[in-house]
C-alpha cells in the first residue's frame, strides 16, 4: 500500500461544532453591551412616540422614571383600561407622584438632589389630560427638568 | 511510553449549552433602554412678581384640540407646516434690532427673536403622541434656527456642539471651550416655549 493511504475507511468525518460557542459568546457579548437590568416590570402599555430632536440622557443615577401608560392585558381585568401611573412596581394615583419624586430625591446622594431628571415614559396613546395632571405634581415639589422619554424616528410617524 | 498522536482533543460541545445557558439568562433579564428624548423645563410654580407685558404680536399661539388639528395663530394648519410658521415668527426680526436675522421684518409678528415667545396649549383629550410631534416641531424651529447661526459663526452645527457639549465623556477642557459657543448661540435664539394650562373644554 502506498504511504498516503486513509487510514480511516469511508466514514464521513464529524462536523466540527467548535466554533458554536464562539458564535454563542459573541451573541451574548452583544446582548451585554447593549441591555441594561431591568429594575421594575413594567405593567403599563409602553409604546413610546417617535421624535427626532431628542437628547441623550446620560447618568443613569440622576433620572427618576414615571410610567404612563394603560394597563397591561394581566393587569385589565383589576385596573380597567384607562391610563394609570405607574411609580416602582405598583400602580398609583396621580396624586402619589409628588411624593414619590421628593421619597426618591431624599435617596440620593446630596450633591445629585438638584440635578434629577424625571423621565416621563408615556404610551403614545395616553391622553394629555393625566400628563397634566402629572406635570402639576411635579411642579409642586419643585421637579423642573423633565425627559418625555421617546424613540428616535419620524415624529409624523405618530399621527398615524 | 512516548504519545503519538499529539495531544487529545477536548470535547468542546458542552462549551456551548453554557454559552447558551448566559445568554438565555441575560436575555430575560434585561432590556434595551431608550434613555433619549425631549428634554423639558416646567414652569415654577410661584407666579413672577411683577405682571410682565407682552405684546400679542410676539406671542406665538399653538392651539391643539381633542381631535388632534392645531390652530396656530388662529388658523388651522397642518401639523407639516408647522415648523416653518415657527421659524418664519421666530426669525422675523420686525423691528429691525435683530441684526442676524433673515426673515421678512413683517411689523405685524414678532420684533425680536429674544422676545418671541412661542404658546403651547392642548386639550386635556389630545393625545400624546400629537403632543410630542408638535413639541418636536416646535424644538426643531429652534434647532434649525440655532444650526444656521452656529454655522456662520462656527462652521458647526449647533445641536452637534451642545450634544458633544452635555456628553459626560467629553473633557473637560473642551467643554469649557464649547460652553462659551453653546451659551452665545442660546442667546442669539433663546427658547421661550410656555405651556398654559390645560383647557376643559367639552
Amino acid at each position: 500500500m502506498s504511504k498516503f493511504a486513509k487510514k480511516k475507511d469511508g466514514d464521513l468525518p464529524a462536523v466540527s461544532t467548535a466554533s458554536l460557542p464562539d458564535i454563542v459568546f459573541m451573541l451574548l457579548f452583544f446582548f451585554m453591551t447593549v441591555t441594561t437590568m431591568k429594575d421594575s416590570s413594567i405593567m403599563v402599555e409602553n409604546t413610546l412616540p417617535n421624535a427626532t430632536e431628542i437628547k441623550k440622557l446620560d447618568k443613569k443615577d440622576r433620572i427618576i422614571y414615571v410610567y404612563v401608560g394603560k394597563p397591561t392585558k394581566d393587569y385589565q381585568k383589576v385596573f380597567g383600561t384607562l391610563a394609570k401611573v405607574q411609580l416602582n412596581d405598583k400602580f398609583a394615583d396621580v396624586s402619589e407622584v409628588g411624593d414619590y419624586i421628593l421619597a426618591e430625591r431624599a435617596k440620593k446622594p446630596q450633591e445629585l438632589q438638584n440635578v434629577l431628571t424625571t423621565a416621563l415614559k408615556v404610551d403614545k396613546e395616553a391622553n394629555m389630560g393625566i400628563i397634566s395632571d402629572i406635570k402639576q405634581e411635579l411642579r409642586k415639589v419643585n421637579a423642573l427638568k423633565v425627559n418625555y422619554t421617546t424613540y428616535e424616528g419620524d415624529a409624523f410617524k405618530n399621527l398615524q | 511510553m512516548p504519545r503519538r498522536g499529539g495531544a487529545p482533543e477536548v470535547n468542546a460541545g458542552s462549551m456551548a449549552d453554557i454559552a447558551f445557558l448566559l445568554l438565555i439568562f441575560f436575555l430575560v433579564t434585561t432590556t434595551i433602554e431608550t434613555d433619549a428624548g425631549l428634554d423639558r423645563m416646567l414652569p415654577p410654580m410661584e407666579p413672577p412678581e411683577d405682571n410682565v407685558v407682552i405684546k400679542q404680536k410676539n406671542i406665538f399661539t399653538v392651539n391643539i384640540n381633542r381631535n388632534g388639528q392645531l390652530l396656530v395663530e388662529d388658523e388651522l394648519t397642518d401639523i407639516t407646516k408647522l415648523k416653518d410658521k415657527a421659524i418664519a415668527f421666530l426669525d422675523n426680526g420686525g423691528d429691525g434690532t435683530c441684526t442676524y436675522c433673515k426673515g421678512k421684518n413683517d411689523p405685524d409678528s414678532s420684533d425680536n427673536p429674544d422676545k418671541a415667545i412661542i404658546s403651547l396649549k392642548n386639550d386635556r383629550e389630545t393625545k400624546y403622541s400629537t403632543y410630542i410631534t408638535v413639541q418636536n416641531e416646535l424644538v426643531a424651529a429652534y434647532n434649525d434656527l440655532r444650526d444656521r447661526e452656529a454655522q456662520r459663526l462656527y462652521k458647526r452645527d449647533f445641536t452637534d456642539m451642545e450634544a458633544e457639549y452635555l456628553n459626560s465623556e467629553t473633557p473637560k477642557s473642551v467643554k469649557e471651550a464649547l460652553k462659551e459657543k453653546v451659551e452665545r448661540i442660546q442667546k442669539l435664539f433663546p427658547q421661550k416655549l410656555s405651556e398654559a394650562e390645560t383647557s376643559t373644554s367639552n
